[in-house]
């Protein structure tokens, strides 16, 4: 089944750079899953996260404040 | 600590490049060697630490802390520590601020956190311990939790709640408990390859502008003459110090580019307090600050918020040079 990635975040370079690790890390391994960019800080706080970027996958905050190793977050998406 | 290093920039410059010691191009080019790996190495320990730290102190564990507890008026202090050990993220100002409020955080506590946030951080940090020593970077942290305290309590003096923009307000009616922290377990060797490479980012992340910074610092060490300022500037005027703050407030410039250059203002002449003021107003509020916060804030409550500290940081600014 597709999985749904979102990751939140208002734009910053480090929420920039977790897109790059999630996208790279999804072509890599022919992962099937969508990559969502939430930037409207309103609907970020819906998940009541404190810190930025933060990656959720099928609704499910993962990994928040910071940015991942490409192994985490293949480890996460497995 | 940093002889060998020292001894290293003297053999690359004038041994092995055979840049004369006694020219401004040599002096120049060794300070900027030196600098630079000096820097280096303090920045990634600095962070390191300051990551260590973090493992362990969340903000999520801050925002429970002062939620639960009674501290008579330490709050602000705490609160200003936090936004201390925090590394900040302009862009997670927002977030941060929703989720304090949500928490049912009084608004001048939150403010105490979004002061001292940027104001003290392990870049600002690394950079002032290298360019100013031990000393000078004590009185920077020290007082930039102080401000942050005393900042967030006037703040919390005032009425701000009804200049909050609308959909925060929407949220402080139905303030929620929910989302317990759950700290992540983990031991404490399992978090160090993360922590250093967490490190090893935020370095690699302000490698350009130390080096930018570091390369203007070392040209300006070079060429401009001793005293320049104290001749042109006025040196120690009272007024110098509160136009180095309305100067530097709407500017926005990251800690690791700006201090190398103040470390020359200080070396040709300018006062020390008037420079740590100057590097506050920089680093702690700026025009790309006050547009995040407009999304969550009225543009009043962001005057009073940016007033109130400016003013902090002038009176601070005085003081400094009153001691140093």
């Amino acid at each position: 089944m597709s999985k749904v990635i979102k990751i939140l975040g208002t734009g910053c370079p480090k929420c920039q750079s977790m897109t790059g690790v999630v996208q790279n890390v999804i072509s890599e391994n022919n992962i099937d899953a969508t990559i969502e960019k939430v930037e409207d800080i309103m609907e970020i706080m819906k998940y009541n996260v404190m810190t930025t970027p933060a990656l959720v996958i099928d609704d499910v905050i993962t990994i928040k404040g910071r940015v991942p190793s490409k192994d985490e977050v293949l480890a996460l998406l497995n | 600590m940093f002889d060998w290093l020292q001894h290293f920039a003297d053999w690359l410059i004038y041994t092995v490049f055979k840049v004369g010691a006694e020219s401004h191009l040599g002096t120049a080019l060794n300070f900027f060697v030196y600098d630079t790996l000096k820097i280096l190495i303090l920045l990634f320990f600095v962070v390191f630490i300051m990551g260590i730290v973090n493992a362990y102190f969340p903000v999520e564990r801050l925002k429970e802390y002062l939620n639960k507890k009674k501290l008579y008026g330490l709050e602000y202090f705490f609160s200003s520590v936090f936004g201390a050990i925090t590394p900040f993220c302009s862009c997670s100002s927002v977030p941060l601020f929703i989720g304090f409020v949500q928490g049912g955080i009084p608004l001048g506590v939150t403010f105490s956190f979004l002061i001292t946030s940027p104001l003290v951080n392990e870049v600002a940090l690394a950079m002032f311990l290298g360019m100013f020593g031990v000393k000078a970077t004590l009185i920077y942290a020290v007082s930039g939790i102080v401000l942050g305290t005393i900042g967030g309590w006037l703040l919390g003096k005032f009425n701000l709640e009804p200049l909050l923009s609308d959909w925060v307000k929407k949220i402080l009616d139905n303030k929620m408990q929910h989302g317990q922290y759950e700290g992540v377990k983990q031991t404490f060797y399992q978090r160090l390859p993360e922590i250093s490479r967490g490190a090893w980012d935020i370095v690699k992340g302000v490698l350009l502008y130390v080096v930018i910074g570091i390369a203007i610092g070392a040209a300006m060490h070079g060429y401009v003459p001793e005293n320049f300022f104290n001749t042109y500037l006025g040196g120690d005027q009272w007024w110098t110090v509160p136009l180095a703050v309305l100067v530097a407030v709407p500017m926005y410039a990251n800690a690791a580019g700006i201090v190398p250059i103040i470390q020359v203002f200080v070396a040709k002449g300018v006062p020390l307090g008037t420079a740590i003021a100057f590097m506050m107003a920089t680093v702690g509020l700026s025009i790309p600050e006050a547009t995040l916060l407009k999304k969550v804030m009225s543009l009043k409550l962001i005057a009073i918020f940016f007033g109130i500290v400016t003013l902090c940081i002038i009176l601070s600014g005085y003081l400094f040079n009153l001691m140093l």
